[in-house]
């Protein structure tokens, strides 16, 4: 037992003292989240659109005052000629170009329809269908202030005989970083873990230091703990430290137990730290522990569902993600924290996330030869 | 010359040498492409959707067959009370309650106002938001086949076009950012890797001493990571255009000038972060948090730029990728010439510059130290 404690006073000690790793493991993860909480944000607005209206009519007009109101949309002026309009669309000027055909007012006082044509730039396809739906949105409004006029129809017999009302839980406003900061603390509590550790036995390797430390009298097992003890305070200190600003800043809510979330990271570091362990134990240099590291790190953090929901990847994806300890997290801390999970409603993905762990590490401890 | 060509071999001799990371270097793309193309997509469907029939009558049990004929939902059981509801959701088990009010058909009969309310668990919010859209569509469209029509009265009708990606395809979005992130990784982190080894492990000290002038020595060690960036970027382009009908509408040698160009930018930004990192794990952590996210999340590769907030869009122009993926989107899907990404291709070289003057500088400091 004092073997350990000593080892792991070594590591804190030799943490400490790395004056240039110490800000990268607090400072980075903190300027990160507060940099992705931001950016990652898929609430479509400015929306930059140009008329091109073909009619001059003061209907057209109105449509386009219309769309100009918008919260979601921006007028960057108007063009005269379709040749324009492609260019503004080519430089990125306009995500969307509205085109008003001529004769537009002309059909619809003789009762005839018209139609609009929306030339939206497609190449992110996600926002183009979301700026199509938002326009279209906009035109039945119209229609539906014009119809009185050119049907004689009263606008109440319009109203739909079917209303739909919702309600949003757990966060009525759709905030988007009470969604978002949850997931990337798990990503840099995990990422830290699992990187620290990697690296850390790989540089006893390149430097020599692992022979030392081979042909002392220290116990495989009590080797691994010491290196794994340190990281795992640390991963533990980053989540808390993490939460609190997150609350602080984004008043992110915590309806469930601390205690259990806390329980939870507890058992879950292990199985990152493992994992980190074990991609040290096979690797020679820091150079692969680090391409290793990425090529799954990253496979992990875009299956995990920080981005899009688990339910709707191909089947292939969800047997993947029976060996991604991140995705058991990314659930399991947004259950708590934003729903107020209890221990009923987690304990598989605590049972698993427990296995995990155990068989990781043991891989991690077999596959950590000592050789003098 | 001669001996510059040395240094390029022995450099080429440590980048074959290590097996395992030149797997992962070509493994990285083709799984992240993959994984964008059939993991991350826009597909919605099979979101469990649980239903509170108050009325329980003909009309509202043909509007809920309607709503899990449509593939997007998924059936999850029937709830009775705001208890279980609050159940189903901390379980995770749904993602909405679809409630229908008392008396659904009298009222529609009656033509008075029926009612129905969505409650989504909005710990996801673009997915309630997502939710709510598709299901008071469907809704919608419910209403038109049953009762009054208002939409066939429609004055203006819209007529959407999709222009440089008439079917949507999402490999526009994913491939560019791909590109961009992978030359990234290569090209900067491999770089600055490779150099602080040099200076962690004293081989530097030893190429120092040699004839050799620094200018050489740290061309020869970049060449040969110009010369993987370089493949590696075809790889992609390759694999976006075999499995995801990815377009190249410009011309081919504008667009691999922008790509050696974009390389150049990133081995110069490695050999920076070199100079500034002490050892490898220092260098690694600047290149993966400082260089890699925000080359995920700033450049648009995922979120759009538009969407952030001011600082950060500035910070956006900031970071290389942002460009580099405005230039591959004009030249391959819009088909744009120079005479549009001019002015994105002087930012690229200007940042080139910046950092190759910079880490010059400092190499020279720490040769008279």
């Amino acid at each position: 037992m004092r073997t350990i404690f000593i080892l792991i006073r070594k590591e804190f000690i030799q943490i400490v003292r790395n004056k240039s790793m110490l800000p990268v493991m607090i400072v980075v993860p903190v300027v990160q989240m507060f940099v992705l909480v931001y950016a990652a944000n898929l609430n479509m607005k400015n929306i930059d659109f140009v008329i091109l209206d073909l009619d001059q009519s003061p209907t057209s007009l109105k449509l386009a005052n219309k769309f100009a109101s918008s919260p979601f949309f921006i007028e960057k002026g108007r063009v005269y000629s379709i040749v324009e309009a492609d260019k503004l669309l080519r430089n990125d000027r306009a995500d969307l170009v509205i085109q008003l055909p001529s004769g537009m007012e002309k059909n619809l006082t003789l009762g005839q329809g018209a139609s609009v044509q929306f030339l939206i730039n497609g190449i992110n396809s996600m926002a183009a269908v979301l700026t199509g739906a938002y326009a279209q949105n906009i035109l039945m409004d119209f229609n539906r202030e014009l119809l009185p006029q050119y049907h004689r129809i009263s606008s109440n017999s319009l109203q739909n005989t079917i209303e739909v009302t919702y309600s949003h839980w757990y966060n009525p406003e759709l905030d988007f970083k009470i969604f978002m900061v949850p997931g990337i603390l798990v990503i840099l509590v995990s990422l830290v873990g699992w990187m620290l550790t990697a690296l850390n036995i790989v540089r006893e390797k390149e430097l020599g230091t692992i022979e030392q430390i081979n042909v002392s009298p220290i116990r495989k097992y009590q080797f691994i703990l010491g290196k794994l003890i340190p990281f795992w305070v640390i991963g533990l200190f980053e989540l808390g430290f993490g939460l609190f600003l997150g609350r602080l800043v984004f008043h992110v809510p915590i309806v469930g137990s601390l205690l259990l979330l806390f329980l939870f990271a507890a058992v879950y570091l292990v199985s990152v730290l493992a994992i980190g362990l074990f991609i040290s134990a096979v690797s020679e240099t820091q150079q692969q522990v680090m391409f290793i590291s990425f090529f799954f790190a990253l496979t992990f953090i875009l299956m995990s569902g920080i981005f899009t929901p688990v339910e709707s990847m191909p089947d292939w994806a969800h047997w993947v993600n029976l060996l991604n300890p991140l995705a058991y997290f990314m659930k399991v801390i947004r259950m708590i924290l934003l729903k107020g999970a209890g221990f009923c409603e987690v304990w598989k993905e605590f049972l698993s996330v427990a296995v995990y762990g155990s068989l990781m590490t043991l891989l991690a401890v077999r596959s950590y030869r000592k050789r003098a | 010359m001669n001996r510059f060509f040395n240094i390029i071999r022995k450099e080429l001799y440590h980048v074959f040498r290590d097996r395992r990371t030149l797997l992962v270097l070509f493994g990285i793309p083709v799984m992240q492409i993959l994984i964008f193309g059939y993991v991350i997509t826009n597909d919605f469907k099979d979101i469990g959707v649980a239903v509170m029939d108050q009325s329980d009558d003909p009309d509202s049990k043909a509007l809920t067959a309607k709503i899990f004929a449509s593939g997007f939902f998924k059936f999850s059981g029937a709830i009775h009370s705001e208890e279980e509801i609050h159940k189903a959701f901390r379980k995770g088990s749904i993602r909405a309650v679809f409630v229908i009010e008392p008396d659904f058909s009298e009222r529609m009969m009656q033509g008075e106002l029926a009612r129905v309310k969505i409650i989504t668990d909005a710990s996801d919010p673009n997915l309630a938001n997502t939710i709510v859209n598709y299901l008071s569509g469907i809704v919608r469209n419910y209403a038109i086949g049953t009762g009054v029509n208002p939409s066939r009265l429609l004055v203006l009708h819209a007529e959407p076009r999709m222009v440089f990606n008439e079917k949507l395809i999402g490999a526009y979005m994913f491939v560019p950012g791909t590109l961009a992130l992978i030359l990234m990784l290569i090209s900067a982190l491999l770089t600055s890797i490779s150099l602080t080894r040099e200076k962690e492990s004293g081989t530097m000290e030893v190429l120092l001493v040699s004839p050799l002038r620094p200018i050489q020595i740290i061309l020869g060690k970049v060449t040969p990571y110009v010369l993987l960036s370089f493949i590696n970027g075809i790889v992609i382009l390759i694999i976006g255009a075999l499995v995801f009908d990815l377009p190249i509408r410009g011309s081919i040698p504008l667009l691999f000038f922008e790509l050696l160009l974009y390389i150049t930018l990133a081995l110069s930004l490695g050999i920076f972060i070199s100079n500034i990192s002490s050892s490898q794990q220092n260098a690694m952590f600047i290149s993966l948090f400082a260089l890699m996210l925000p080359a995920v999340l700033l450049s648009g590769f995922i979120y759009p730029v538009e969407n952030m907030p001011l600082i950060l869009q500035w910070l956006s122009a900031l970071v290389p990728p942002r460009w580099f993926i405005v230039i591959l989107k004009d030249i391959m899907m819009k088909g744009n010439g120079l005479a549009y990404v001019w002015d994105e291709t002087l930012i690229l070289l200007g940042m080139t510059l910046l950092f190759l003057l910079a880490s010059i500088v400092k190499f020279k400091e720490r040769l008279t130290a």
